[in-house]
């Protein structure tokens, strides 16, 4: 019962009595412990990693009505593995005038990026990486190394449209990271605490029902933070031929794909994790802690699921109305939600739990239909003053 | 020697070494990257100290923000990144004196304190230190006014930029 409760705990005091036993010091059997569990969980994220390209074209082909891989195994499941060796063996290629050491330390870094988010993520009530009390801030901080990781191989690769590529990238990052921390405060404010396991624990109704603008301008913010359509600036294919990856080939190339892959899950698993109880289900995560993580894991699939679902239905945005839309629109209604949460939080304290549920609720839909009628008629102004028709032409004139 | 303090050792010794390379590399690019690389040493350095929200904080602020706009500043300016002139420039023994005379002085300060041969004593076990921050900032008196001042200048100098780059049509 005890290894279904805390599975890790178990596995850990085994392990350091078997290493007790061979005459090692306490200290370093510790510190081998915790390096042997930070080197499984990578190895299985990066397993999970593998299925996920498998995931990934099998979704895509069936929104745009094909099949996908099907010929290698059951269903497919082989070609993953395929890829891999096909990457493995590639000519690895660096351009002319590259700038060697920062060209292949893009990759590592990028890949780092996504797996140093995982340090946080609660699996389940009692598997927790480290339960940083700054958990909210450290995914913003590991999403600036991500940045720098794009503006490294754009400017490395010694290539005209890797950087611009890099350059646009970034400034999307950069921008739309604003309304992204800022909404991910409005699950603190709830919590009262910026960890992550905290955050999941005192959601005993799902942050969703109380903030789900909040939870549908993350979504936004976090799909351009991936560069994914309709945000796909960084690597826009019909202008820049690949952006800032262009240049890359064989298993470096694979490290960029395979983090972008990773990251959109990892990101789905936040979005669960901020807005929809992480491992909580109806007291489930108390069962087993394998239970916890298989609902963990679950509703970040969705999560991975909708962003995908986004990612193939939406065409590109031109990248001045992106930044435009994110400064003018996300990041104004961002800080205003914000502002409106504490202001009801402080409003509701000693309210009942059901009036405070509706006034969240009820102050969410207010705040987004006021700002989304500022924003048609902000829209109206502009066409008629394009156009040359209506009260702001004639008052141009 | 503990454990604790190799590690020190050993981030301090990186992040000294990097800060050498931002002003000794000829490329600027890489200068920049250094500089990062010696701004993450910092931060470390503050993880080490057990103020996590001031290493997050740095690798947001320095990392995310300003030297990515050193980068862009770099890239934008510049057709070769190469910087021809010499690294040196006349006022160097000057700066150098300065610099020791700096360090000797630091050095005296804190070989005269009597707390740096203690070990701190550890934190309590809930010990909330960014609770204790946020509540520092906004007390009256605590850095109230420091901190809205400081607020003030950064939004006067958001404006600013705005009204700089503003193109009046």
């Amino acid at each position: 019962m005890d290894f279904l409760k805390d599975p890790l705990k178990v596995a850990a005091d085994w392990l350091l009595g078997i290493f007790s036993g061979w005459g090692m010091p306490d200290l370093w059997a510790q510190v081998l412990i915790g390096f042997l569990g930070i080197f499984i969980l990578v190895a299985l994220l990066m397993v999970l990693d593998i299925f996920l390209v498998w995931i990934e074209r099998k979704v895509v082909s069936r929104f745009q009505s094909r099949i996908g891989p099907n010929r290698l195994g059951p269903f497919g499941l082989i070609q993953p593995f395929a890829d891999i060796i096909k990457l493995l063996i590639k000519e690895d290629t660096t351009p002319e005038g590259a700038d060697r050491t920062l060209y292949n330390l893009a990759p590592i870094l990028s890949m780092m990026s996504v797996l140093i988010l995982w340090a946080v993520v609660p699996l389940a009530p009692s598997i927790l990486g480290v339960d940083l009390n700054i958990g909210v801030l450290y995914i913003i901080a590991a999403g600036a190394i991500g940045t720098l990781s794009i503006i490294m191989a754009g400017w490395s690769s010694n290539n005209k449209y890797s950087l611009i590529g890099a350059f646009r990238e970034a400034a999307v990052m950069l921008s739309f990271e604003i309304p992204m921390l800022t909404v991910m405060l409005i699950p603190t404010i709830f919590a009262g605490s910026m960890g992550i396991g905290a955050i999941t624990q005192a959601q005993d109704t799902w942050n969703f029902f109380l903030a789900p603008l909040a939870a549908v301008i993350f979504l936004i913010a976090a799909i351009a933070e991936l560069g994914r359509s309709p945000f796909d600036m960084g690597e826009a294919e019909s202008e820049l031929v690949s952006g800032y990856n262009i240049e890359y080939s064989g298993m470096k190339f694979g490290m960029f794909y395979a983090g972008e892959l990773l990251h959109a899950f990892t990101f789905g698993g936040f979005w669960a994790i901020l807005f929809f109880g992480g491992y909580r289900f109806f007291g489930l995560e108390q069962v087993s802690a394998f239970l916890a993580i298989a609902i963990l894991f679950f509703k970040a699939f969705i999560g991975y699921w909708i962003i995908m679902w986004v990612k193939y239905t939406l065409l590109r945005i031109r990248i001045d109305h992106m930044l435009a839309f994110n400064w003018k629109f996300l990041t104004p209604v961002a800080f205003v939600l914000l502002m409106t949460t504490a202001l009801m939080n402080a409003l509701l304290a000693d309210a009942s739990n059901w009036l405070y549920i509706g006034g969240m609720f009820l102050s969410n839909i207010l705040v987004a239909w006021i700002s989304l009628e500022v924003a048609r008629s902000a829209s109206r102004w502009e066409r008629e003053r394009v156009e040359g028709t209506g009260y702001a032409a004639r008052r141009t004139e | 020697m503990t454990v604790d303090q190799i590690i020190f050792l050993v981030i301090a010794a990186g992040t000294l070494i990097a800060a050498f390379r931002v002003v000794t590399t000829g490329n600027l690019i890489h200068a920049a990257f250094w500089l990062i690389a010696a701004l993450f040493g910092v931060a470390a350095i503050f993880a080490i100290l057990h103020a996590s929200f001031l290493a997050v904080v740095q690798v947001v602020v320095y990392i995310g923000a300003i030297s990515m706009l050193f980068i862009f500043a770099v890239m934008l300016t510049r057709k070769d990144m190469r910087d021809q002139g010499p690294q040196l420039n006349r006022n160097w023994g000057f700066g150098a004196f300065l610099a020791a005379l700096a360090f000797a002085g630091l050095v005296f300060l804190v070989h005269g304190w009597s707390g740096v041969a203690k070990t701190a004593s550890a934190f309590p076990s809930d010990f909330d230190a960014v609770g204790a921050l946020g509540n520092a900032l906004v007390s009256p008196d605590a850095y109230v006014l420091p901190f809205e001042v400081a607020s003030v200048l950064l939004v006067a100098a958001l404006i600013g930029a705005v009204y700089v780059a503003y193109n009046r049509k």
